[in-house]
């Protein structure tokens, strides 16, 4: 019999159903993903299971657990089976832990409430469990707050929060979506070292994180099982359609089809770029330091880094939307004033952007013709009124969204239409170059893929020159013709994207390579796991900034730093490029 | 059981729309009779009727509230004190409005040393007895009808600061400004199209929520006789003649009384209900 | 925590030094000086006069010599009680209005939170309808307004209580001057506590310890009550303030000699110092109490304290 067994489980609310007939096991000891793109109800699942929808759900069917029924069963029921037998760790530790509560005590109480032991034992058995999900130096750590532990810690402590009263099973919602990559496969690591025979029900968006940690695999659209079987077999032979295109979608680091190189008039050239700011009671916060680069007439130059890396303090720096401390920003050969504001028009038309947040980038006041026709009411105040929005309808076509929009505000939009009228904001101008800050890192696979396709085409079509932000290398390697790496602050690595990936020649990024998820169960895991995490832009270490961190390290690195050396297409800054063979 | 649930907001959300109409509507009506019916009546807020001193109130005679003590017609007198209460109280939270916005809307848009400054005195006058140094200003600057408003107005607008000053602080960071910016939008336009529309919401509710505030301190301070001067009157006027005349015509102090109550709780209703509206907007 | 302690307290000092100079400046502003209203005094008197009270030194020196006494305790001589001095006027009538205050306070804010935290868990049920009813009517009636009429029917008609204080004597005398006092408090503490409460409720660390098997009871008193405290911790500054207002009206219509009856009667007296005084005295209390809850608000949320 199997531990946990769903029977044609429904939830809804009103009159919408989020969960639909939904029936499966997982068996004891085992490890399921449950995988599924926003809204498909994955989160719903792992509530419903532990008794924690909202109180106005309505659910059907039925939810055993090594033979009680959970579903309906009363609160008190539920409380000794939740935490003694399943456990959940939640996406954001930073809010799914309380912040006004030592860690030690918050942990230490599911003990003490469960009447497992008393409070001096609790206490003991926090400091053990605390260091062997790898929290340095334990007994100081169970007397912090959540606050006062990097976001890694923290997810570790939510960890040994939910396994510390051994649990049949453990229900990870999302357990690495809100950490950096390096941090996310030291913590997927962890779970599948730690569990031991805990069960364990993984629920992700990431197909790459299924393939490496799951045997079995569940795929959810909207509300519906639509494929499940062992993870070999969805991945080797996927049924339904929806599956496939997810697999479609699924970002691949070792994919064959990238863009090839290009061999255009540098358009745009920034020397020697820092950025500092004012950081209350720390003084100077160095963001970045010495940055060159170079983006030549369509091509699309990405540029990646965990937290703390600058890539955004960079690209708003080139673009005059902040102040930059020392270098040089030039376009077609002329140097640039440094403010946005000082620019003359010609410029500013031809640098546009794409934010991150795709609700958060447009006026919730104005409406879709009016946010896409505001770059044209600046520079072109000659056009009629009838003209400007005619401008407006075609742009929204090319970037695949019809006529109906024109009138919606932006609460009526989902993410991924956002994202388009933001972009068709910042084309309209037919602008030369276009930078988007993490533009698609808010959207679910099959949107971002559509979304990607739209910037190729347009690049093909128009020449367009993109600078590209994003922390996902798979993105990276499917739309950029070169690869700038920034590690806190300054470059790491730049290289053009076939030789970045297939042959990387700074330590870090290959830690990055090696640490993105593999959408595939049959490659290896990587060799090289990263340990630590980023350290803070405050107190950067000295020499080589990545030294602490990096497997490669000689005595050298911690007191000089390396110096960014190459030719024009391939730069590296690590004293030891040279040697390794990464 | 803890039960967190969103289809009580919708439910929640009607009953609010509910709240504010009503409301709205029951402080329009004593606005329009405050001022229309005055002129209709046969009294006037002066004339003392001898034969009815503190008459009770009633349908049959012709003081529909009563008289006071000195045989004046309570109902046209209330009137009156409901015209001065909400003048005082509209005027005033026009004062903090303005005061507020423009502090806050300047500490929050041009931000860093200016604004850190700018905080810190709103810290530091937020901790003042207030209304300790405004009955002060009324004792030394003898009981000026106009000093009333600025000086009430002077106590609330910090509030409005304070919200009008994080609104804009994180407006000015959201991405569409900086969209706006990069294509060259010139500063006015800016602030005209992406700032001030987002801030009229938060603005109007706080606005709401000002001036009950304002009449409050408008009553307590007519109540405590440093107000409004005798024979004009205003509602804390007339509940302070009635609180001495209680034990022989509660109605002196039971009409004005519950009238201030009634005009306080709906403008309170009013705000919440506003608020919780925007507060919706705000998060989809 | 000591740094945390030491900068507030260091920040309490300007308020203090601002409602001070205020203060002074205003009364000192006045068209006219305190005896002018009465007769007409000869020459040589009025310089005596002005001489006792310091009238005739610059107005930096007055300041000065003010502050120095005050900080010894010493207010100065009151205008218009011509054998008392303000120390002692105040002296005489701070303990009762004390007693007062603490006792409305302290219902204020057993009674509210009592009755937030009651409605939030049973939101929107009939109880926290009554609950919410009840306070949306308390913040709306002003103490003026309810103290009387409690008066009114408690007292006159149905001859439950003591209506004034002279006449009375024991703890009776107190209840409708302090219920008086607290239930506007009450009602607005009652508020935020539902409100507050209702929002950390719905916070994700809030699943997270439901998840972890912790029954209502635990949930609340470990996870929840500590942070829904917060807000009305920031509210202890503004509600003595507004205790210390209804105190001036609350002492007037029960006849009871505390520092607000002072207060009233020096305002309209034109007692000067006598009001100076006890501006500086409520100044005080509020201060303090501000510094009280910024220490309390540091004890429960380590992110301030660490900041
Ligand atoms: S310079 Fe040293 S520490 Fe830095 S990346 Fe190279 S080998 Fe590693």
């Amino acid at each position: 019999m199997s531990l946990l067994n769903i029977e044609s489980l429904s939830v809804s609310y009103a009159d919408e159903k989020v969960i639909d007939r939904l029936s499966f096991c997982v068996n004891t000891g085992e490890s399921v993903g449950l995988v599924g793109e926003s809204g498909s109800g994955k989160t719903q699942t792992a509530l419903a299971i532990l008794g924690l929808l909202p109180g106005n759900a309505k659910t059907a069917g039925s939810i055993s657990f090594d033979g009680k029924e959970l579903l309906g069963a009363p609160e008190q029921e539920l409380n000794r089976i939740r935490a003694r037998r399943i456990s959940i760790v939640f996406q954001d530790p930073m809010l799914a832990l309380n912040p006004y509560l030592r860690i030690g005590e918050q942990i230490g109480r599911i003990l003490i409430a469960h009447g497992l032991c008393g409070g001096a034992e609790a206490k003991e058995r926090v400091i053990e469990m605390l260091n062997a999900v790898g929290l340095p130096d334990p007994e100081r750590q169970s007397r912090a707050y959540p606050h006062q532990l990097s976001g890694g810690m923290r997810q570790r402590a939510m960890i040994a929060s939910a396994l510390i009263t051994k649990p049949d099973l453990l229900i990870a919602d999302e357990p690495t979506t809100a950490l950096d990559v390096t941090v996310q496969a030291q913590i997927l690591e962890l779970l599948n070292a730690i569990r031991k025979d805990t069960a364990l029900l993984l629920i992700t968006h990431d197909l790459g994180v299924v393939a490496g940690h799951c045997e079995r695999m569940l795929v959810l659209e909207r509300g519906r099982l639509i494929e499940s079987g062992t993870t070999r077999e969805v991945f080797g032979a996927p049924q339904h359609a929806h599956t496939k295109a997810m697999l479609e979608a699924a970002p691949r680091i070792r994919r064959g089809d990238i863009p090839s190189p290009v061999d255009g008039e540098v358009l745009l050239k920034a020397d020697g770029v820092s950025v500092s700011y004012r950081e209350a009671g720390h003084g100077q916060l160095h963001a970045v330091r010495d940055v060159d680069l170079t983006l030549k007439r369509g091509e699309t130059l990405a540029i990646v880094g965990e937290s703390g890396s600058g890539k955004s303090s960079l690209v708003r720096a080139i673009l005059g939307l902040i102040p930059m401390r020392a270098g040089t920003v030039s376009f077609y050969g002329e140097t640039l004033a440094k403010e946005a504001g000082a620019r003359a028009a010609k410029t500013r038309r031809d640098l546009q952007m794409v934010f991150q947040d795709p609700v958060g980038s447009l006026n919730p006041q104005m409406s879709v013709v009016d946010i896409v026709r505001e770059p044209l009411l600046v520079h072109e105040p000659l056009l009629t009124n009838a003209e400007g929005v005619q401008r407006v309808s075609e742009m929204l076509q090319q970037i695949g969204l019809n006529d109906v929009f024109l009138g919606r505000y932006p609460h009526e939009l989902s993410g991924g239409q956002a994202q388009r009228v933001a972009i068709a904001r910042a084309l309209i101008l037919k602008p030369k170059v276009l930078v988007c800050d993490e533009a698609v890192a808010a959207l679910d696979g099959s949107v971002r893929e559509q979304i990607l396709d739209r910037l190729r085409a347009l690049q093909a079509s128009s020449g367009l020159s993109i600078l590209f932000i994003s922390h996902d290398l798979g993105v990276v390697r499917a739309i950029s013709h070169r690869v700038l790496v920034m590690y806190l602050g300054r470059l790491a690595e730049l290289a053009d994207n076939e030789s970045l990936f297939t042959r990387p020649q700074h330590p870090y990024t290959k830690a990055l390579l090696d640490a993105v998820p593999v959408p595939d169960p049959n490659l290896p895991r990587k060799e090289y796991i990263l340990s630590g995490e980023v350290p803070s832009i405050l107190t950067p270490p000295s020499g080589c900034a990545f030294h602490p961190r990096c497997a490669y390290a000689v005595s050298r690195c911690a007191r000089e730093r390396p110096a960014a050396l190459g030719t024009n297409s391939s730069v590296v800054a690590c004293h030891r490029a040279d040697e390794l063979s990464l | 059981m803890i039960t967190i649930s969103t289809a009580s907001n919708a439910i929640g959300r009607a009953r609010v729309s509910r709240l504010i109409s009503i409301s709205g509507g029951i402080l329009v009506a004593i606005a329009v009779i405050a001022i229309v019916v005055p002129w209709l009546s046969p009294n006037n807020y002066l004339d003392t009727d001898f034969d009815n001193i503190l008459a009770a109130p009633g349908l049959a005679g012709a003081h529909l509230f009563g008289t006071d003590d000195l045989g004046r017609d309570l109902f046209v007198r209330t009137m009156m004190g409901i015209q001065v209460t909400l003048l005082v109280a509209l005027v005033a939270s026009f004062v903090s409005l303005v005061i507020g916005v423009l502090y806050g809307a300047i500490a929050g848009y041009v931000g860093g040393r200016v604004d850190a400054v700018m905080m810190r005195i709103v810290d530091t006058l937020y901790a003042l007895p207030f209304i300790f140094i405004v009955i002060l200003l009324m004792v030394v600057f003898e009981r000026n009808f106009l000093l009333i408003f600025v000086a009430i107005g002077a106590i609330n607008w910090l509030d409005m600061a304070r919200i009008v000053r994080g609104q804009t602080l994180s407006l000015k960071e959201k991405e569409y400004v900086e969209a706006a910016r990069l294509t060259g939008v010139s500063t006015p336009r800016i602030i005209l199209r992406h700032i001030v529309p987002n801030l009229i919401g938060i603005v109007i509710v706080y606005v709401t929520l000002t001036i009950p505030q304002a009449i409050l301190v408008e009553s307590f301070l007519s109540f405590l006789g440093l107000g409004i001067q005798e024979p004009q009157t205003s509602l804390g006027a007339l509940v302070d003649a009635g609180v001495n005349q209680k034990e022989n015509a509660a109605w002196m102090l039971l009409i004005p009384g519950g009238l201030l109550a009634l005009i306080l709780m709906c403008f309170n209703f009013l705000g919440d209900g506003l608020r919780d509206l925007f507060d919706a907007r705000q998060s989809p | 925590m000591v740094k945390y302690s030491l900068r507030r307290l260091l920040g309490a000092i300007p308020t203090l030094m601002v409602v001070v100079v205020l203060a002074f400046l205003l009364v000192h502003a006045a068209p006219g000086g305190p005896f002018d209203s009465e007769r007409v005094l000869p020459e040589a008197i009025k310089e005596n006069i002005d001489k006792y009270y310091h009238l005739d030194e610059p107005l930096p020196q007055q300041f000065f010599r003010y502050i120095s006494n005050v900080v010894r305790g010493d207010f100065g001589p009151s205008y218009r009680y011509r054998d008392h001095t303000v120390t002692q006027l105040i002296a005489g009538s701070l303990p009762i209005s004390m007693l007062l205050g603490s006792l409305a306070m302290l219902l204020a804010v057993v009674v509210g939170i009592a009755a937030g935290t009651v409605a939030a868990l049973r939101q929107n049920s009939v109880v926290d309808r009554v609950v919410m009813a009840f306070a949306m009517t308390g913040i709306s009636i002003p103490v003026f307004v309810i103290a009387p009429v409690l008066v009114l029917f408690l007292a006159v008609k149905l001859q439950w209580l003591p209506a004034g204080w002279s006449g009375s004597t024991g703890a009776a005398r107190l209840l409708l001057p302090v219920i008086s006092l607290a239930l506007p408090q009450i009602a607005y503490i009652a508020r935020l506590t539902r409100a507050s409460m209702i929002d950390v409720l719905a916070s994700p660390f809030i699943r997270t310890a439901r998840a972890q098997g912790l029954g209502t009871y635990a949930v609340i008193r470990y996870h929840a009550l500590k942070p829904a405290m917060l807000p009305i911790v920031s509210y202890m500054g503004p509600a003595i303030a507004g205790i210390l207002t209804g105190s001036v009206v609350v002492e007037q219509i029960f006849g009871i000699p505390g520092v607000g009856q002072f207060f009233v009667t020096g305002a309209l007296n034109r007692d000067y110092t006598l009001v100076l005084g006890i501006v500086i005295v409520y100044a005080v209390m509020i201060v303090t109490m501000n510094l009280i809850a910024d220490l309390i608000y540091g004890v429960i949320d380590p992110r301030v304290r660490y900041r």
